[in-house]
């Protein structure tokens, strides 16, 4: 699906967000990127669903290296990536059926996504979508009058209705509480099972990556420091990732003494059984 | 225990930053331009005593009252009235039509700067986004750098005297300050969900109508209904000119030396004005949500 060479990223105020990563991601995986805040992990992402442009290397979306892609060839690239992010992802002013068909606007002409402002076109399909991130009852709510849970459904429910063959999602449960955390991310693995869609998930916690995700991505200052499957990460690798960041030493702590935000919900962690 | 005045937190946090040169210089440059302006404008308050003075405006006074409120003189205002109304819907509907397409082009962030064009290529981006941008922003400023008066008077030229100038000059001119201001609303637009929408593959249009408009609606709506206000009062200037509503009520009667009537003029337009300023009140009121 994804290739990415040496790839860099220098920002115009001299910032080295990326610095030489290399990464492969075959079609229908899934992948979860953790490393303390700061570490690129955004950055990697906008990459990844082509809004940054990489300062050095090169991205390959299936083979194809996407500098050479503008204009139309663009547009159709970007429709087959999906992405969620943390939060801020809505139109709030707009009805959730609005926010969830926005979903077709890389395949809709200007005149029908115009037309389905005033009509909506097909808002079964909106509806089916909501039903599958269980909030159907939505579907004529004013965007910005929902929860940040359920703003967060939406966004999920929008990329369903587009059905991309990749979904990008950066830190899609930080601004939710723990418990609709783990079944936000839950959902979303699901769903790209279902339909065999790549999932890439920035997350912040730890312990949902080690709990819900086949292949462990690390990154720390612009690099990748390891690439594993959960149970090879180990607690002395994740010490090394955060160390020097206080929040994150803390979040580890309580995983040693399984006292995690999210408890039962994941699998127990290896390297952290006393 | 006392504290020390001079004690230890200048250490522990940066040193306040140098007081900045370029606000004096800012300061002392305001001084003289103020007091250059002071003496070229002639201001000489004294002019205002003089006892010529006082008796022309005292004449003026004396003429305004009582108004003129007879039924006749009153039922001629209806028309005129009416017609104020008309031009300044017209006109403002023309200021939109001219200066919301021209706003989004002059509308840096949609065009050609910032994360939504990182990955369009130098020359399209030139060609399809720059360009455009400044001949925008050209005739923008050129729309509204020329007066609605000085519209007017061209206009009148043109088409001939009555209302139709006036909704020329007004659509004109408010056209070009509603670019402008458009444009500089669209530009402070959240643009996260904007970059959302572009990432799944939306078109500059798709982005327009989905993201830019619907989050700017209060603000561009409650800008245009106070442009709707300034337009009714400037009907009355346009009027001067021969550009119809009840500005050439006015001139008439200024013309004829009838005080009275014009004082009446001035209630009816301060009236209309208030109304409209409820009006478009309510209205922001219901959209602001």
């Amino acid at each position: 699906m994804y290739q990415l060479r040496s790839v860099s990223k220098i920002f115009g105020d001299g910032l080295r967000a990326l610095d030489g990563v290399s990464l492969t991601v075959g079609r229908g995986e899934h992948v979860a990127f953790v490393g303390p805040s700061g570490a690129g992990k955004t950055t990697l992402f906008r990459l990844l669903n082509l809004t940054l442009r990489p300062t050095e290397g090169a991205v390959l979306l299936d083979g194809v290296d996407v500098a050479a892609l503008d204009g139309a060839g663009l547009q159709r690239a970007r429709r087959r990536i999906g992405t969620v992010y943390q939060q801020h992802n809505l139109v709030g002013r707009l009805r959730v059926v609005h926010n969830v068909l926005a979903g077709n606007l890389g395949r809709w002409s200007l005149a029908t996504a115009l037309a389905s402002l005033v009509r909506p076109r097909d808002a079964a399909h909106a509806g089916g979508a909501l039903e599958q991130v269980g909030i159907p009852e939505k579907l004529w709510a004013r965007t910005d009058e929902l929860s940040g849970g359920q703003q967060q459904r939406v966004a999920i429910a929008r990329v369903l209705v587009q059905d991309p063959d990749v979904i990008l999602a950066d830190e899609p449960v930080s601004s939710v509480d723990p418990s609709l955390a783990v079944t936000i991310v839950t959902l979303l693995r699901a769903l790209s099972h279902g339909s065999r869609k790549t999932l890439l998930m920035n997350l912040h916690s730890v312990e949902l990556a080690l709990g819900h995700f086949p292949r462990i991505v690390g990154v720390r200052e612009g690099r990748i420091v390891f690439d594993l499957a959960p149970d090879k990460v180990t607690a002395e690798l994740l010490a090394e990732l955060y160390a020097g960041n206080r929040d994150d030493e803390r979040q580890l702590e309580g995983m040693r003494h399984a006292i995690g935000p999210y408890g039962g919900a994941c699998r127990p962690l290896p390297g952290f059984t006393e | 225990m006392p504290s020390a005045p001079t004690a230890a937190p200048a250490a522990r946090f940066p040193a306040s930053p140098s007081k900045s040169t370029f606000g004096w210089f800012l300061a002392a440059a305001f001084a003289v331009v103020l007091a250059l302006s002071l003496r070229e404008a002639q201001v000489d308050p004294r002019l205002l005593v003089q006892a010529d003075a006082i008796a022309n405006a005292g004449r003026f006074v004396r003429g305004m009252v009582p108004p003129a409120l007879g039924a006749e003189f009153l039922g001629s205002l209806a028309r005129p009235l009416v017609e104020t109304i008309q031009i300044s819907v017209m006109g403002t509907a023309i200021a939109v039509v001219i200066g919301l397409p021209l706003g989004l082009l002059a509308t840096a962030s949609l065009m050609w700067r910032g994360s939504l064009h990182e990955r369009t290529a130098s020359l399209r981006r030139a060609a399809f986004g720059v360009l455009p941008y400044g001949l925008a922003r050209v005739f923008l400023s050129a729309f509204r750098s020329i007066p609605e008066y000085v519209w007017a008077f061209m206009f009148v030229r043109a088409v001939g005297l009555g209302p139709f100038p006036g909704v020329l000059a007004l659509g004109i001119a408010y056209g070009g300050m509603l670019g402008k201001v458009y444009s500089e609303i669209l530009e402070g637009v959240d643009p996260r969900p904007i970059e959302t929408l572009h990432a799944a593959g939306a078109s500059r249009g798709a982005l327009v109508v989905y993201g830019l408009v619907p989050e700017a609606l209060p603000q561009l709506v409650s800008y245009t209904l106070y442009r709707w206000e300034c337009a009714i009062r400037a009907s009355a200037i346009l009027g001067f000119v021969g550009a119809g509503g009840i500005g050439q009520q006015v001139e008439l009667s200024m013309r004829m030396f009838q005080f009275d009537e014009i004082l009446t003029e001035l209630g009816v337009l301060f009236v209309l004005v208030a109304a409209v300023d409820f009006v478009s009140g309510r209205i922001r009121g219901r959209l602001v949500r």
